[in-house]
């Protein structure tokens, strides 16, 4: 009877952890570069881990018909873009609009320090939509 | 008569649907915003009257105002015929009939589709001071086709042109030119309202784009008005209207009755609208309040007597392979645990033994 039970409770963890799996961890760059689609005003994937101080080749791919962008830094960085009045950006790294369609990279160097930072699109109501995403460093 | 007309069409507050096209103070990065800083739309009116396999899609586009070019894109269900100015009281009269009792003909355009490589377009056309426009094509093109004619596409954009698109390719993009409605005297608010002629079988009307760029506890309101030769079917299925809630959310079948013999002989003297019969139509009015997360789906039609409006025009997704090979996955899993669950059981263990020894 407890070999049942400790079967089922196994099988049970498996279904469940499979399931977990497939809503993705937070994604690693390989060998320097981490791929991010945009596709339904969404990034994915929308949660990045890196060590301190590295640098990361982010190519970045739009599949929508409309322009976004891909602004990284923190929290007063995202605020400046939300209230910002560039309707394009010059590269800088870890700002850079990306047209419909397009495929565009940056790069950026993270900071020495652990934290976290933020990755979002702030043409008019793509934030509040949602677009938006965590780079956890440490 | 007109006077009344003209009281009612006071009450029909704008049309909806979505997109502006704008110059204007930038708020945020990429500062396509109209001044004010978005989009208000507020109610819409529509028409959607179904007779011998011909859907007559009458809506109405308000003028926004000088300064900010309002445009919206309307999902067809399939090829216009044709795209004319509507009556001038067609809307303001179902109204009136269902709301106060308390109170040209132009060729087919498939011939002279134009084949850009991206969103073909089958048809432009200058009603007043409307610049209108049927593309056929997928979400990226009439997107593509959107951008580049100066339309601001809200975030949500791409997925509900995906979602239409599947469907059904032919789109209606519609836009005030700022130039000609001053010169034709076109007033703020005043409402051009544009009547659509799409042969179709699976007659249904746009619901989910009137939540396009709203947030998702954003109230969307909006009559449609149902006239069909027997009683429809509808999917989802209207709840009828509940006198003791005030704001009773979803779709609201606030009327269903027989057309009345004035009413349709007060439509049929509207421009462009002899084709409806002097009796034995059906009337439905239904009334959307409903937030936008919740407004997933059109409103498909069954007037046929059958009963059965299609899932699929109500945007309802078909079984797919995915949800099936989903299904059997889940099937597999549950057979595996109670086959472990089995082997593991002494009893069967020793019963087994005993079926297999030799």
């Amino acid at each position: 009877m407890k070999l049942r039970v400790a079967v089922a409770a196994v099988a049970l963890t498996l279904l469940v952890g499979a399931a977990a799996a497939s809503r993705g961890a937070a994604a690693r760059a390989n060998a320097g570069t981490v791929r991010i689609t945009i596709h339904y005003s969404s990034f994915a994937p929308d949660r990045l881990d890196v060590d301190p101080g590295e640098t990361v080749r982010f190519v970045i791919r739009n599949t929508d018909p409309i322009d976004h962008e891909f602004i990284l830094g923190d929290e007063h960085v995202q605020l400046v873009h939300e209230e910002g009045t560039e309707a394009h950006h010059p590269p800088r790294p870890g700002e850079v609009s990306v047209p419909a369609g397009e495929t565009i990279v940056t790069t950026y160097t993270f900071p020495n320090v652990s934290g976290s930072l933020i990755f979002g699109c702030h043409l008019p109501g793509h934030y509040d939509f949602g677009m938006r995403g965590t780079v956890t460093i440490g | 008569m007109r006077n009344l007309f003209a009281r009612a069409a006071a009450l029909t507050i704008l049309t909806a649907i979505m997109l502006t096209a704008a110059a204007g103070s930038a708020l945020a990065c990429g500062g396509l915003v109209t001044p004010n800083g978005t989009i208000n739309l507020l109610k819409t009116t529509t028409l959607a009257a179904y007779h011998d396999g011909i859907e007559h899609y009458v809506t109405s586009f308000e003028f926004a105002g000088e300064g900010s070019e309002v445009g919206s894109i309307i999902p067809l269900p399939g090829v216009p015929t044709d795209v004319i100015k509507g009556g001038d009281w067609t809307l303001q009269r179902l109204i009136i009939e269902t709301q106060q009792r308390d109170l040209q003909r132009t060729a087919l355009f498939s011939a002279n589709a134009e084949d850009s490589g991206g969103a073909q377009v089958l048809l432009e056309k200058k009603i007043d001071a409307l610049d209108i426009t049927v593309l056929k094509g997928g979400a990226i093109e009439v997107g593509d086709w959107a951008r580049e004619h100066g339309y601001f596409l809200p975030p949500d954009a791409p997925e509900m042109l995906a979602f239409y698109a599947e469907r059904s390719p032919i789109f209606l993009a519609a836009r005030f030119d700022a130039r000609r409605a001053e010169s034709r005297g076109v007033q703020t608010g005043q409402g051009t309202p544009v009547h659509i002629v799409i042969p179709t079988p699976n007659p249904w009307v746009p619901l989910r784009i009137l939540a396009l760029g709203r947030k998702a506890s954003e109230t969307v309101q909006a009559d449609v008005y149902l006239l069909t030769d027997r009683r429809p079917e509808t999917l989802p299925q209207a709840e009828r209207a509940k006198s003791s809630d005030d704001d009773q959310r979803g779709l609201i079948q606030e009327v269903s009755e027989p057309a009345s013999g004035t009413l349709l002989t007060d439509l049929r003297s509207d421009r462009g609208m002899k084709w409806l019969p002097e009796s034995g139509m059906w009337l439905t009015y239904i009334r959307i309040n409903e937030t936008a997360e919740n407004l997933k789906h059109d409103l498909a039609i069954d007037a046929s007597g059958y009963g059965r409006p299609n899932p699929i025009a109500a945007g309802y997704p078909a079984p797919s392979a995915t949800s099936w090979s989903l299904l059997w996955t889940a099937m597999a899993a549950i057979v595996a645990v109670a086959f472990l669950m089995a082997v593991t059981d002494p009893a069967v263990r020793r019963q087994a033994a005993r079926v297999f020894r030799p």
